[in-house]
């Protein structure tokens, strides 16, 4: 039978990132997938000899702009491990909050792009349109819309007023009435079924062997998620994974809107218990006089006389203030990290891992990345030979794929 | 006649390809978030559209590599003329935080001419949409439409 | 710290069998450049979020056993310590050759401290 190599990407349409596939057809059945990686590859471990511990940071949070928060988090828990820092409790919690938030508005811009892909375009928009709420969060009380970097080693930047705090809640209350108009559409539509029930099934046992994680492997049966091990303040808090059974990309959707619904609840139970006190362990090291820094107010953007509230249905409460005191509580940490750590935090793509390396000087010696789109690559190989080439965008979409994770 | 015509629709209703360099997804979405309710550049009549070949404007987010400079530059060929060229982000006008890394180039402006520059880390919906409003100047220029 | 177990070269695949009979997933390796001792190589286990570490030390221009045929998700990270260190795995199931991320203009595997020419292999 005439077999055809098609090439899919990496400026395709559909594929909000650059991934190239060769994908070798046979009567529009793929027979054979093989990927070309490395249009963003930009070899930011490496950046971890010209700057120092602290500036990594940065850095990390670069990885990835959709999971920034939860980057640095990872680094900034590894780097404790070794300098043994203890976090302030309430840091902890303005971390998993942060974090979570970040799960919700890396889902949503999940489930658009999703429904994008099965072409329900108005549906896309719902979604994005919910996630902006998200957004605006972020933005009111970390400065920035995308890349928050609200993590220092030692804690975090930024505090959470009591009335940020319920203007927060305010907002999920709303976020989460609308996600839920958006449920039956995405998750009981017919010609949603249709194209997502049953296509690249991936069977429980090789989810677990191929290495998959994340809603990969918990859509395929799996109850494993890197929160159970309780870093930030999930020890205090407690968790139960969410999973489905069987294996296919409405069952990796599924999981991710359940997962959208768990993380405000996760929200709300954390503002509700979060102690008060402290925010940041200051740490010594390279940049001697590295207090956290409080930066205020929202950076203006240059058209500002949009008025949001105008196309939110029901008009938000505005923003609170925005200048927090900066409450630069410290419990000193001398030193250099020394030493070697493996931290694993779970990303909204599923579990992260960093290897972290330190020899006593300000440089990091050796920084390892394992993001989730990169355990995930080997199962897509694995389920995507026995598809119909128009299903392929959609059991692509359905891992996630974050290159710019993957290939750092 | 026609022509004038032609060109007035290319000035009001512009249309734009987004490529993906070696971004970190942060300006990726920032772009995107433009398409959807809030920012909603379509009620400026800007189209975002998937093929090179039909595009008058190019939106580059992220750094430049070895590998997706070719990619880059053969999708910029592709573009009929008159086009204009937007460099998103710190990545995209400078390398921004990637520029000492290995494997990066540097900005867009390596490879193919730049037109406008639009910083911010990441480039804030605003900016970009104020990015491509002023790259249609350009446009005009070219058209030879400015008075 | 990081408690690790030791390995040697010629265990590197039995205990990758081993691990995946009894039931552990790889979750990665990393390979860590130790400047005249040469290489760390990393392989990381996980089964029911415990992890494991075994820290295999190998001279450079050590070819290393390629666990690819056991656990396929090896492949990828394999691929990508030739890219960046030039270590060499043998059957690799999918051998990129050290083109995985780098181009050709990129050959000095950027993340060796004293950089080897690449051998033509
Ligand atoms: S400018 Fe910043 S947000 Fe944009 S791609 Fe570069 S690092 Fe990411």
């Amino acid at each position: 039978m005439a077999r055809t190599i098609l090439p899919f990407g990496p400026q395709h349409p559909v594929l909000p990132e650059p991934l190239h596939l060769k994908l070798t057809i046979e009567d529009e059945i793929v027979v054979e997938a093989l990927p070309t990686l490395g249009y963003v590859h930009r070899g930011l471990e490496k950046l971890c000899e010209v700057r120092d511990f602290n500036q990594m940071v940065q850095i990390v949070e670069r990885v990835c702009g959709i999971c920034s928060c939860l980057h640095a988090l990872c680094y900034c828990e590894g780097i404790e491990q070794i300098m043994g820092v203890e976090v302030p409790r309430r840091a902890k919690y303005l971390r998993t909050i942060w974090g979570e938030l970040h799960r919700v508005h890396s889902h949503l811009l999940w489930l658009g792009l999703f429904a994008d892909a099965f072409g329900f375009e108005s549906l896309f928009m719902q979604f994005w349109r919910v996630r902006e709420r998200i957004m605006d969060i972020m933005e009111a009380t970390c400065g920035n819309r995308v890349v928050v970097s609200v993590n220092v080693v030692g804690g975090v930047r930024r505090d959470l007023s009591p009335e940020q705090c319920q203007w927060i809640e305010q907002q999920l209350i709303i976020s989460e009435k609308e996600i839920r108009q958006l449920q039956t559409t995405i998750l009981n539509d017919y010609t949603v079924k249709k194209r997502c029930c049953g296509k690249g099934v991936l069977t429980k046992e090789q989810a677990y062997q191929l290495g998959a994680v994340g809603p990969m492997l918990r859509g395929s049966g799996w109850a494993q998620d890197a929160r159970q091990t309780g870093y930030a303040a999930f020890g205090e808090l407690g968790f139960e994974p969410i999973v489905e059974y069987d294996g296919d990309s409405y069952a990796r959707c599924a999981v991710r809107f359940r997962e959208t619904l768990q993380s405000f609840d996760i929200v709300r139970l954390a503002i509700a218990r979060m102690p008060a006190g402290e925010t940041a362990a200051n740490v010594e090291g390279a940049n001697e006089d590295d207090t956290p820094r409080i930066i205020s107010g929202n950076r203006g953007g240059i058209m500002q006389s949009y008025n949001r509230d105008k196309h939110h249905s029901i008009t938000a409460a505005p923003p609170p203030d925005l200048d927090i005191p900066a409450g630069s509580l410290a419990a000193k940490v001398k030193g250099k990290p020394d030493g070697e750590a493996v931290t694993r935090v779970e990303q909204p793509r599923g579990e992260l891992m960093y290897y972290l390396k330190g020899v006593g000087s300000k440089n990091m010696d050796r920084v390892r990345i394992r993001t989730p789109t990169f355990a995930n690559i080997p199962p897509l190989l694995a389920i995507l030979p026995g598809c119909e080439l128009a299903d392929v965008p959609v059991i692509v979409l359905s891992i996630d794929p974050c290159i710019s994770c993957t290939e750092r | 006649m026609l022509g004038n015509l032609i060109n007035q629709g290319r000035i009001k209703s512009p249309w734009v390809v987004h490529f993906d360099c070696g971004s970190c997804n942060g300006c990726d979405i920032e772009v995107l978030a433009c398409l959807t309710p809030i920012y909603d550049i379509e009620r400026f009549g800007i189209l975002n559209i998937g093929n090179p070949k039909h595009a008058d404007v190019l939106l580059v987010t992220g750094t430049v590599n070895h590998r997706n400079k070719h990619v880059l530059k053969n999708i910029y060929d592709q573009m009929p003329g008159p086009k204009a060229v937007i460099a998103i982000g710190a990545c995209g006008c400078s390398g921004g935080v990637f520029r000492e890394a290995y494997n990066v180039v540097g900005g867009v402006d390596k490879v193919i001419p730049v037109d406008v520059y639009v910083p911010g880390c990441p480039a804030r919906p605003e900016a970009i949409i104020d990015g491509v409003v002023a790259a249609l100047e350009k446009v005009k220029t070219l058209l030879g439409m400015t008075a | 710290m990081l408690e690790t177990i030791p390995l040697s070269l010629d265990e590197v695949v039995a205990v990758a069998k081993e691990h995946f009979d009894g039931g552990w997933r790889l979750v990665t390796m990393t390979a860590v450049d130790v400047g005249e001792a040469g290489f760390e190589i990393f392989y990381h286990y996980d089964k029911d979020l415990v992890m494991k570490h075994y820290r295999l030390s190998i001279p450079k221009e050590t070819v290393v056993p390629s666990i690819s045929p056991v656990y396929f998700a090896a492949l990828l990270v394999e691929n990508e310590s030739r890219d960046q260190f030039g270590i060499c795995f043998s059957d690799i199931v999918l051998d990129f050759g050290g083109h995985l991320y780098l181009e050709a203009e990129v050959r000095a595997m950027p993340f060796c401290k004293v950089s080897v020419a690449q051998k033509q292999s």
